[in-house]
């Protein structure tokens, strides 16, 4: 379990969960193929200078690529080097996406 | 007014990418522009024209595909400015149309949340309705449209349905006229992005029934080509195969091009007397332009499977398989579909790099991108492999011609990597822009679109043919018989000629690399483009009388040597030959920097290569 608390939930995402609040909480970065759930919350990333654009960008990106609170996620693929990059259904779209790029992505994963 | 003297009404297509703007704009048009199912294949604005029952004319505007208005990228930039009305020159387009995939809403219809805020009239076109219906997808047009305030059309892209339909409903916007309000559009901010997602949801559940039966096929299939070992197994052996299949496949009709230049060549040998024009037939003609178009079926092969793999959406899979190795050497995932592109052509790919945001790994991409092998190498890489490698099996399966073919394709792929990682390391540290791509659905490839597709890729090379080759060979079969041998002269007449003394003038300098005399000649004119080495050492063997029409690969094979053949594939591997890439670069760039750094680096390479590989070869006995 990832500590929460440590980092501040930043104030303008609304996080809606149906799903019980005793699933798992983690970084998009870190889930593995087959595991799904819930987008919880995007954040503008902590690392400003990794992704060549400021984390403001990087976080309307992921916006618009449908990345939202509320999504429903699945873990699909990950790449043979180092499990990267990975490859999610999101609603009813797959996307191909880094997971450096997808540290500000917490998802709650369903119970099994 | 009379209707002969309205303007025509102007009409732009905005939409996400891979929604089938570009088929729509097809059929709409009559147009032929590229159509593939991967996100980013248009990267610059279109225009084409209709005519609609009444008369009326109607200009269209295809453009790249975007998931905003908030560009980012050279491509999404011409969107924008085109919908604004921001291009110089033009202003914004009477009538929008949205397309959208039927089958993928959620995007578009934030999209079309912020394309509302330009005050434009609006169409909304659902397309891929063929298979929203397939799937059983049931959308309340009616509702949507009220909520959108648009009308809405249904279309089949691909099998110009819905095509009137859509016609007549631009052309009623176009003559209402006033509905035009001031755009209050503004680069949304996280906030507003998410408000507009979580209104987009609302008007989704509303109106849209999730379908019946939705794609499973796509998940089985990407369960085995995305796998983390059997997916790079499969990608390897469908890019072995493809090289193979480029030797084996394309061999009957190669040889039977032959045969029909070297039958041609006889008629006219037998019925012209010996002449300045039957030399110019024979020899810059048919040894020199013919040597060339024979090997229309090789490209038409590599064609084959490159749109095939297009069509079916494999390339983004490509991309995904590839990425943490492009990654490796400090390419953006985004420089996939480029760097692709430009096995067929440099030109395409270097324009196709527009989807990429960040400056260096746009301009990173560019200059190693003529380095991956563009479908002019293969008139050289086929010749001069014919010539020297032997036509024998290896364990078995394998074609040793194909597979050297396969190695020389690796090695464009490999420096390519190499040069990108060492430009990264050295001039431009940093890190690498975000990289988020849509998987499409696997599509069948549509027959019709693969034989067009295929029919304009072979009229291109042929069109090469008449349009460059013809012309420089006329210049050099000139050069190779004028001036004519002093009286009394022993040397066969293309020593004492001016293509004669220009190559052993500048010899010398290729003689470290092993070229001979012959190869220097035909390096020059192929500046313009690469295949034309091929028609000058045809020209040039003829006029030297070393070669019959048709049989240049047996004569190289005679005169070169091993050392000197495997010496001009290493060649040509980086060799920069190619004057409208070096223009295209310009253009891209803006600046003649670029195209000289990309030259000078490709010769460096080019002679570097050759000489290791002369001598190597030499040194083993080869020479
Ligand atoms: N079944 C079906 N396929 C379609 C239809 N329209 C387009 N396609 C396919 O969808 C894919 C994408 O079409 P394009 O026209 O290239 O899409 P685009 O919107 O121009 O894409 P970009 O230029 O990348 O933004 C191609 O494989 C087309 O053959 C349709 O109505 N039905
Ligand atoms: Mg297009």
């Amino acid at each position: 379990m990832h500590d929460m608390l440590a980092e501040p939930m930043s104030s303008d995402a609304v996080v809606q969960m149906d799903e019980p609040a005793d699933g798992r909480l983690v970084r998009l970065s870190q889930a593995r193929p087959g595991e799904r759930g819930v987008i919880a919350e995007v954040r503008a990333g902590s690392h400003a200078d990794d992704h060549g654009v400021g984390v403001d960008e990087l976080h309307r990106r992921l916006l618009e690529f449908g990345f939202v609170e509320g999504a429903v996620i699945e873990i699909l693929h990950e790449g043979a080097i180092r499990r990267d990059p990975i490859a999610v259904r999101l609603d009813d779209m797959r996307i191909a996406l880094r997971r450096r790029d997808a540290e500000g992505i917490w998802v709650l994963l369903d119970v099994p | 007014m009379s209707e002969a003297v309205l303007p025509p009404a102007r009409v732009a297509l905005v939409g996400n990418p891979n929604s089938g703007k570009t088929a729509l704009f097809n059929a709409l048009t009559g147009a032929r522009q590229k159509v593939a199912n991967y996100a980013g294949v248009t990267v610059e604005r279109k225009e084409g024209q209709l005519t609609t029952p009444d008369g009326r004319t109607i200009s269209v505007l295809d453009l790249p595909g975007t998931y905003s208005l908030r560009a980012r990228s050279p491509d999404e930039v011409v969107t924008r400015d085109a919908v604004l009305g921001k291009l110089a020159g033009e202003q914004a387009p009477d009538v929008l149309v949205a397309v959208a995939d039927a089958t993928n809403l959620r995007l578009v219809l934030r999209l079309i949340l912020e394309l509302k805020a330009v005050g434009r009239p609006m169409v909304l076109a659902l397309n891929m309705y063929d298979i929203a219906q397939r799937q059983g997808l049931r959308i309340d047009l009616e509702g949507l449209s009220r909520e959108l305030d648009c009308p809405i059309v249904t279309t089949v892209a691909t099998r110009k349905r819905g095509i009137e339909d859509l016609v007549a409903q631009v052309d009623a916007l176009a003559r209402s006229g006033a509905l035009v309000a001031d755009s209050t559009w503004r680069e949304p901010d996280a906030a507003q992005i998410r408000l507009a997602h979580r209104e987009a949801q609302r008007i989704l559940k509303a109106y849209v029934r999730p379908p019946e039966h939705p794609d499973t096929l796509t998940g089985k299939i990407d369960a085995v080509l995305l796998h983390p070992v059997a997916g790079l197994a499969i990608l390897l052996s469908v890019l072995f195969l493809m090289f193979q299949a480029v030797f084996t496949w394309a061999e009957l009709p190669k040889d039977a091009i032959d045969h029909g230049f070297q039958a041609l060549g006889g008629l006219i040998a037998s019925n012209l007397p010996p002449s300045l024009l039957r030399g110019f037939l024979t020899d810059g003609l048919i040894s020199g332009v013919g040597s060339v178009l024979v090997f229309l079926p090789q490209i038409l092969v590599l064609f084959l499977f490159i749109i095939l793999l297009e069509d079916f959406g494999y390339m983004a899979r490509a991309a995904f398989l590839m990425d943490r190795i492009m990654g490796g050497a400090g390419l953006h995932g985004r420089a996939f579909i480029p760097l692709l592109s430009s096995f067929a052509c440099a030109i395409p790919g270097i324009m196709a790099t527009r989807v990429i945001d960040n400056k260096r790994d746009r301009l990173t991409t560019i200059l190693v991108a003529p380095l991956m092998t563009c479908s002019a190498r293969i008139p050289v890489y086929t010749l001069i492999i014919s010539a020297f490698i032997p036509n024998r099996s290896v364990w078995g399966v394998m074609n040793l011609q194909g597979l050297v073919m396969f190695g020389l394709y690796a090695a464009g792929i490999i420096s390519a990597l190499g040069v990108s990682f060492v430009t990264r390391r050295l001039f431009w540290r940093g890190a690498v822009e975000p990289f988020l791509m849509e998987l499409p659905t696997y599509k069948l490839p549509d027959p019709e679109n693969v034989l067009r597709s295929l029919y304009i890729r072979g009229k291109i090379f042929v069109s090469r043919a008449g349009r460059i080759i013809l012309p420089l060979m006329i210049v050099v079969w000139f050069l190779a018989n004028f001036p004519g041998p002093p009286r009394g002269a022993t040397d066969p007449a293309i020593n004492y000629s001016l293509a004669g003394l220009i190559g052993h003038w500048l010899q010398p300098g290729l003689a470290p690399i092993g070229f001979n005399w012959q190869m220097t000649v035909a390096l020059i004119p192929g500046f313009a483009a690469r295949e034309v080495a091929v028609a000058v050492l045809g020209t040039v063997y003829a006029v030297g009388g070393q070669a019959s029409p048709g049989a240049l690969a047996t004569s190289l094979a005679h005169h070169w040597s091993i050392a000197t053949g495997l010496a001009f594939l290493a060649w040509y591997i980086f060799a920069p030959q190619c004057v409208s890439t070096l223009g295209v670069i310009k253009r891209e760039t803006n600046s003649w920097k670029w195209p000289l750094i990309a030259f000078g680096y490709m010769t460096a390479l080019a002679y570097l290569a050759a000489f290791a590989t002369y001598q190597i070869a030499r040194a083993s006995g080869l020479g």
